[in-house]
């Protein structure tokens, strides 16, 4: 098949199982969100699938061939995260050309403008930038590498909301005009929901969730009212969460709503920070 | 035209509402060119296929055409094409809610007709 493709990957740190028996697919040109509570494993996985960390089992492969330790599939990979890969004392603009020789599709001029756009200065040395313009330099080299797969591990970190936002939108326009695969790890997940067309959960290390977007949200629904009567239709149901108010009560379940719903309750659609608050709770 | 998305609805039928209000109010007159999907997805910072979801219903519904190559325009007639439209949505999506809330009120239906009456005197 055409995309990235994990099989059976797992991982322990001493005592810690980080990843265990995670099977997943990244198809070509789609918009993926990796989400997860803190400490579930997202991180490991994208070290794991970029060769930065490696897994104690499994096999990662793109397009049929093997990614571990395999230069000429890695340079179609690209991650950041909060580790810094740049030289001591490198000045951003010497950041980018270093960047140019590793990747060939490197947009210099892209990434200028860029710079422009989130106002900053390429004079200045990464090791001096504030924790959000470390992100937004980070998010910058990303964006302008040009290849069929990146992957950003938190990119909104430390970024404003205005910052958040116009990062939002440059990326759509990226991958508008010309598309490749983004995978995001975010834990601001009502920002990007209506970004990502798949949803990856990740729970303790396991794939609890892996669907589209949309049929995420039709999975579910939620039932408010009265707490004897959310009580009365729920039961029998598949429920995977409530919350009390007082004497109100709010279901969050699973399958598709009855057509009749009773008067005095009212029904609402599932969103997917909801969702994931229930299933990954406790 | 609206620019905030809920999430109760589907976004791309949000879409293309969005731009049936702005045809309806005058904003795309007919015969002119709409944004382009990328514009629409950056604005609303939604996917693209949703964009292109959304739009592809105008689409189907002949109030939208594509040129190749060129970008969307509004088609002629389209605004009588909604009007008519919506006329047919307006007792489900008005009719239907207003009746359930008066009920839940216990509003008598001489009440509503007077309250609309006075609505269109003001």
């Amino acid at each position: 098949m055409n995309g990235i493709e994990l099989k059976d990957i797992s991982k322990k740190y001493k005592n810690v199982q980080a990843l265990s028996h995670v099977n997943l697919c990244f198809k070509e040109n789609t918009i993926y969100g990796l989400l997860g509570r803190n400490g579930a494993g997202k991180s490991t996985l994208l070290n794991i699938i970029n060769n930065r960390v490696l897994a104690d089992n499994g096999t990662v492969t793109l397009n049929g061939k093997t990614a571990t330790e395999n230069t000429e599939v890695l340079h179609n990979f690209f991650l950041t995260n909060e580790q810094n890969l740049y030289p001591e004392g490198m000045k951003v603009k010497d950041a980018f050309k270093w960047s140019s020789e590793f990747y060939p599709g490197f947009d210099k001029d892209y990434a200028e403008k860029l710079c422009n756009l989130f106002q900053l200065s390429h004079k200045k040395k990464i090791k001096r930038l504030s924790t959000g313009y470390q992100t937004i330099f980070r998010n910058i080299v990303a964006l302008s590498v040009n290849v069929p797969y990146v992957f950003l591990d938190e990119p909104v970190l430390g970024l404003d909301a205005y910052h958040r936002d116009l990062f939002y939108k440059i990326l759509i326009e990226k991958y508008a005009e010309n598309p490749f695969t983004i995978v995001i790890s975010t834990h601001l997940i009502e920002e990007i929901s209506n970004v990502i067309e798949n949803v990856i959960i990740i729970k303790n290390g396991e794939i609890i969730k892996n669907d589209s977007r949309d049929e995420i949200l039709k999975a579910g629904y939620c039932i408010s009212g009265i707490s004897s009567a959310v009580d009365g239709y729920i039961s029998g149901k598949q429920v995977i969460g409530t919350e009390i108010l007082g004497g109100l009560k709010t279901a969050y379940i699973l399958g598709q709503p009855e057509t009749n719903i009773p008067d005095n309750l009212s029904i609402s659609g599932m969103d997917l920070q909801k969702f994931f608050i229930q299933l990954t709770n406790s | 035209m609206n620019l905030e998305l809920d999430q109760e609805k589907p976004i791309f039928i949000q879409i293309s509402e969005c731009i049936e209000d702005g045809i309806l109010t005058g904003g795309f007159p007919e015969g002119t060119q709409i944004p382009s999907i990328t514009e629409f997805s950056v604005n609303y910072k939604i996917n693209p296929a949703t964009a292109l979801k959304g739009i592809n219903l105008l689409v189907d519904e002949g109030i939208i055409f594509k040129k190749r190559g060129v970008g969307m325009f509004v088609s002629e007639g389209a605004v009588n094409k909604l009007r008519e439209k919506r006329q047919n949505q307006f007792y489900d999506n008005y009719i239907g809610t207003l009746i359930e809330e008066a009920k839940r009120l216990g509003i008598s239906s001489d009440e509503i007709i007077a309250m609309i009456e006075r609505g269109f005197i003001q």
